[in-house]
């Protein structure tokens, strides 16, 4: 028995229902995911770009001989709550160097305490209405200025939170990488190619492939754990370091490696492999002249994803002691350091209200970082795609 | 029978009756011996007491329908089914008085003797000038810039693709058509100076055109090389080769010089085939 179109029609209003019910849910849900990103951004930003500004206040700073020992004679008694101490430190050693400037005064801009600076972004405040009084005074007549924090950015930690800046963090951060990735790549490679290009396929390398996929699923803190076990206990490598904590994140990033270069490795067409075993290759030789080079861009993106994931993360680096204080950053593998993530952690913990501006702006910077990785892998993908 | 030539005679053989070379060619020189050839992919014989005798500077078809092993036999004779990891061979092959298949046999020696074109055109993804270059220079066929020129250039030109490539040889391979892909493909095995070429199916992937001038060029080649071809296409085997070779269920039915085989085929399956009834 044949139907006529109504018949069919009629059924099919049901069904077609069906699937635009569907699509609204999972749009959805796109759009719910969607939203919390943008909420996320949106305090993120609102908390941390402030971090990005800073109060200077311009003051007379009158060179006399009893700044020589105290440098906080070299001020008005009443500018001495409001201007950072950093500034009143270092009078004493400027006058030390240049005993000429005795007995002269000068009008500069200086670093306001970030009490100044919250009051002044409207955060809250420990300033007492009388000093209130006297900022705004000072606003009044253009005494204060907000400028950009270069501070931030050249500064390493600082217990005096208008002090404090992000770069030994981030130098830290450059100095594990260059571990983790001088480990991670060669070694993952490596492995990637004798597991895709010379093992035999039976139950050994099976259980070695399980293994690693598995090993990409662990906590990252085991990897932490087993960082401080062997590394430090049994190697003697220096505690904080970023020796310690990049041979750590070495093992962490290890399989995203082995995995993603695999991956580009099987993309590369066996007709590739073949032309080059019928004039004659060597395996090393098909490897090496033709496979590798056309995997690397598959391999290269990898690694920088596998790259931005081990930046990111906190926990193996604190069993390893990189959450230390570090207020200068030196260039050294051997020596303690801080890296970004854990210079967040820390910001986090302080109880001062300027250290949560610096946490958001700190998330900022890192997560400015890995976009920019991300977006660099993305686009490294893009530009060497190649259809056979 | 001709007593120098390097023919078997029937005594030789195991399978008496079997036929694997030729008697009225005995004139021509011996390339690559066969004797007993098996061949398993795991459990699944594909090829089964294989005997042949291939013949210098000849064309060589190996025809059969789609499975016969032709392909896989063409495999054996540089080794190329070692990449298989399930493929397990027994039997002779010999060439140049080697057992192809012994253990101090070197498989990248092996393939410098005996080139390979594939199926479908797989020129390397660099310049043609490299994809010519790549192997001689990997080989210390050549080391001076000046004479890895005047290879590359021989190469093209005995694949008779020079005139087209000449002012474009830093261009890459890919970007050539399918039929001039495959001739980069035929000059790149030639530049190792082998003594054998394997062609598998080599014009299935092509145009006519494409394919009327690579049968010219094989026709020109087996002045210098032995090759040996697989191709599906019976006019084609026909038209180039010399002796022709008709597989069937992992066995060689027939092998014979090529006008007799297609005109008088002394079995009923090679009848069958070539007139089109089956395969």
């Amino acid at each position: 028995m044949s139907h006529t179109f109504d018949d069919i029609s009629q059924q099919l209003k049901h069904r077609h229902r069906k699937s635009t019910r569907l699509k609204w849910i999972t749009m959805g849900s796109l759009g719910l995911a969607g939203l919390f990103l943008v909420l996320f951004f949106a305090d993120m930003l609102n908390k941390g770009l402030p971090a990005f500004q800073q109060a200077y206040i311009q003051v007379e700073i009158n060179y006399n001989e009893e700044a020589e020992t105290d440098g906080r004679q070299a001020f008005d008694e009443e500018l001495i709550p409001i201007i950072s101490r950093t500034m009143v430190r270092v009078i004493p050693m400027e006058l030390r160097n240049n005993p000429d400037m005795i007995g002269t005064s000068t009008n500069e801009w200086v670093l306001a305490t970030s009490e100044v600076d919250q009051y002044l972004k409207g955060h809250r405040s420990s300033l007492s209405p009388e000093e209130r009084a006297a900022i705004d005074e000072r606003v009044e007549a253009g005494q204060v200025d907000m400028r950009f924090n270069t501070t931030f950015f050249t500064n390493g930690d600082s217990k005096i939170a208008e002090y404090a800046g992000i770069l030994s963090a981030v130098i830290g951060t450059v100095m594990t990488m260059i571990v983790t990735l001088a480990i991670s790549f060669p070694i993952g490679v490596m492995t990637a190619v004798y597991l895709e290009e010379f093992a035999p396929d039976n139950r050994f390398t099976q259980a070695i492939e399980i293994n690693i996929n598995n090993l990409a699923a662990i906590p990252s803190i085991l990897f932490g754990l087993l960082g401080l076990a062997i590394f430090i206990n049994f190697f003697g490598v220096p505690r904080s370091s970023p020796l310690a904590g990049g041979m750590t994140l070495a093992l962490m990033t290890l399989p995203v490696i082995i995995i993603s270069t695999r991956a580009a490795l099987r993309s590369v067409p066996d007709s590739i492999r073949h032309a080059a075993f019928g004039v004659g290759c060597s395996r090393w030789q098909v490897v090496r002249d033709h496979v590798l080079p056309l995997a690397m861009p598959g391999i290269m993106t990898g690694s920088i994803i596998g790259l931005a994931q081990a930046m990111g993360e906190t926990a193996p680096l604190i069993i390893v002691g990189m959450v230390a204080f570090i207020p200068d950053a030196g260039v050294s593998f051997t020596e303690a350091a801080t890296v970004m993530p854990a210079q967040i952690f820390t910001w986090s913990g302080e109880p001062e209200q300027a250290f949560v501006e610096k946490t958001a702006g700190g998330i900022l910077v890192l997560l400015t970082i890995l976009i920019s990785l991300n977006a660099f892998a993305v686009v490294l993908r893009k530009k060497f795609e190649r259809r056979w | 029978m001709n007593s120098q030539a390097p023919v078997m005679s029937e005594q030789d053989t195991p399978n008496v009756g079997q036929p694997y070379t030729i008697n009225d060619q005995a004139c021509h020189d011996l390339s690559i011996r066969v004797r007993d050839l098996n061949l398993w992919y795991g459990k699944n014989q594909a090829l089964k007491n294989l005997n042949i005798d291939l013949f210098q500077k000849n064309v060589t078809a190996l025809i059969g329908p789609s499975g016969c092993g032709k392909s896989t036999f063409l495999r054996c004779l540089n080794r190329m089914n070692d990449l298989i990891p399930t493929v397990h061979t027994e039997g002779l092959v010999e060439m140049d008085g080697h057992d192809v298949n012994a253990k101090k046999m070197d498989e990248v020696a092996l393939r410098r003797r005996v080139g390979m074109v594939f199926q479908k055109p797989n020129p390397f993804p660099k310049s043609i000038y490299e994809n010519v270059s790549y192997a001689p220079r990997m080989h210390d066929i050549v080391s001076r810039k000046a004479d890895q020129d005047e290879l590359v250039e021989q190469a093209l030109r005995d694949a008779g693709l020079w005139n087209e490539v000449k002012d474009k040889l830093q261009e890459p391979g890919t970007s050539l058509s399918g039929g001039q892909q495959q001739r980069l493909c035929i000059a790149r095995a030639i530049a190792v100076q082998p003594d054998v070429i394997l062609m598998d199916e080599p014009t299935s992937a092509l145009d006519p055109i494409s394919t009327a001038t690579i049968e010219d060029l094989m026709d020109r080649l087996k002045e210098k090389f032995t090759i040996v071809t697989v191709t599906h296409n019976m006019q084609q085997a026909a038209r180039v080769a010399d002796y022709t070779a008709f597989f069937h269920l992992g066995e060689i039915i027939e092998y014979n010089d090529t006008k007799v085989m297609f005109s008088t085929p002394a079995k009923k399956k090679t009848e069958d085939y070539i007139s089109g009834r089956y395969g």
